[in-house]
């Protein structure tokens, strides 16, 4: 069998997909902040002040929620909860620690990656109801000032899970060296896919 | 408006200059003397150059229907029967409360949009109002309004700009019936009681004042005819910053913005006490 050095993780489509998400999401979380807190306030001027900040912020939002919805699609069936995931989640702290031996066989995704999917997904979901909500000049108005302040902490709180999420999510990416290869070239070598993803690699194997 | 100093500021952490303190000043609207003229309406849109669009008849004596960017106060009429068979017409002068604890200010995200001055008058600073209506929801008495022109949010100034002066706003210097009085908080809060006494006297045993303590008081009071039911004439009975907005700015705020600097923090020493995870690219181990 001839082993390719390099083994195709993303298509040139999910990549460009991923990078749309990532940055609407940059955008939004920025302008968000500067809503959220004094101390970022002055994100607001990354986008031409505080009224453009919360004018742009929810149109960024909705582009960010559509092209990730083609990524929650693609990739919904790959994230399933398995028995091997939960054995693997045990192992967690190993897996921190970079001492992991005899884990489970992982497939694409571990189980880590697989609970970053779902945060995402409800997150995602969360945000755009409350956003809705609470979106002035057009929305807010016609909900009950009362369902509009339940909208204004459920954005508030799924925007934090969501950051912190992506905080950990882009750690892993520099942490787990090879990675960012796989979204920006989209290829990642074989000794990576057989380390980290050894079920993935097999099947990719099998099918060469 | 240096002369009025500034003790809070919306979107702002560090403490606002108060080295002066000027007495805390308040508007007293006496319902029982309110003949519901509407003089204080057209003061109030004299003296800060408004003109509201010309609206229709609603079937009720309240016009404009409602409170407006560019309507700040507004006479609302009540028929409600408030024992069996004893109907009563209740008139009542709205408009911004000014809490000593304003929900508004407390919502704003935008630095200096809303001020708190140390005389105790809530003010916008529609230049550095950015429209997201976030006062809207921190208000409990739904007073704030955005304009559909330039979304900026727009109610009462208690014409800080008169006050600043020495001059009584102009819905008190209109007011043909002395319904409408205005002074130090002390002094309106020692005649409110008095007034509200007087109204007991005379038979109107629920009268007294609202200046509800759930905002920690307020800079626009009334005596009320009937203060024990303040929902007849559509005031909130025991008014406070809504739990949704005080959790919100009070607890998620800080403790998150702190969580997310945490967590990127927490990133950077994993990386230099743990370190990356390295695959060589011999490596020959099959999983």
């Amino acid at each position: 069998m001839s082993e390719p050095k390099t083994i195709e993780r993303y298509t040139p489509k999910e990549r460009g997909n991923h990078w749309i998400v990532a940055i609407t999401f940059i955008l939004a979380a920025l302008s968000g902040l500067a809503l959220f807190h004094p101390s970022m306030f002055f994100f607001a001027d990354l986008f031409g002040g505080g009224p453009w900040a919360r004018i742009l912020h929810p149109f960024i939002g909705v582009v960010m929620f559509l092209f990730f919805c083609i990524t929650m699609v693609r990739f919904w069936h790959l994230n399933k909860m398995t028995d091997a995931d939960r054995q693997w989640m045990k192992s967690v702290k190993e897996v921190m620690m970079n001492r992991e031996k005899n884990l489970p066989e992982v497939g694409k995704y571990n189980a880590g990656q697989k609970y970053m999917f779902k945060l995402m997904v409800a997150c995602m979901f969360l945000l755009l109801l409350s956003g809705i909500i609470m979106w002035r000049p057009y929305f807010a108005a016609s909900f009950p000032v009362g369902l509009v302040r339940f909208a204004v902490v459920v954005h508030a709180v799924s925007a934090v899970a969501l950051i912190i999420g992506i905080i950990v999510h882009v750690y892993a990416a520099i942490w787990v060296k090879g990675t960012m290869r796989a979204m920006v070239r989209g290829d990642v070598s074989a000794a990576w896919a057989k380390h980290h993803h050894p079920g993935w690699y097999k099947e990719v194997s099998r099918s060469n | 408006m240096q002369s009025l100093d500034v003790k809070a500021r919306s979107g702002s952490t560090a403490p606002a200059p108060g080295v002066r303190t000027i007495p805390e000043v308040a508007k007293l609207i006496d319902e029982s003397k309110c003949i519901g003229c509407k003089a204080c309406q057209v003061a109030c849109m004299n003296w800060n150059d408004l003109r509201d669009e010309v609206g229709t008849n609603i079937g009720v004596y309240d016009n404009p229907a409602d409170l407006t960017p560019s309507s700040w106060t507004l006479m609302r009429f009540f028929e409600v029967e408030t024992e069996k068979d004893k109907l009563e017409w209740l008139i009542r002068k709205d408009g911004c409360l000014h809490c000593a604890d304003p929900g508004c200010l407390k919502a704003c995200p935008a630095p200096g949009a809303i001020v708190k001055y140390s005389n105790g008058i809530v003010d916008f600073v529609s230049e550095n109002c950015i429209g997201c209506g976030y006062c809207v929801t921190g208000c409990p008495f739904n007073v704030p309004r955005i304009s559909k022109a330039d979304n900026k949010a727009y109610k009462c100034s208690l014409c800080s700009d008169r006050v600043a002066v020495g001059q009584a706003p102009a819905c008190v210097k209109t007011c043909p019936t002395g319904a409408i009085s205005f002074g130090s908080k002390e002094d309106m809060s020692i005649y409110a009681e008095k007034r509200a006494g007087e109204l007991r006297e005379r038979g109107h045993k629920g009268a007294g004042v609202y200046d509800p303590k759930g905002v920690g008081g307020t800079h626009v009071m009334y005596v009320l005819k009937h203060a024990d039911r303040p929902e007849l004439v559509g005031l909130p009975k025991d008014p406070s910053v809504s739990t949704m907005v005080t959790l919100w700015k009070g607890v998620i705020k800080p403790i998150a913005t702190a969580l997310m600097g945490a967590a990127a923090f927490a990133g950077f020493l994993h990386y230099v006490m743990v370190g990356p995870k390295e695959v060589k690219e011999d490596e020959k181990e099959d999983a």
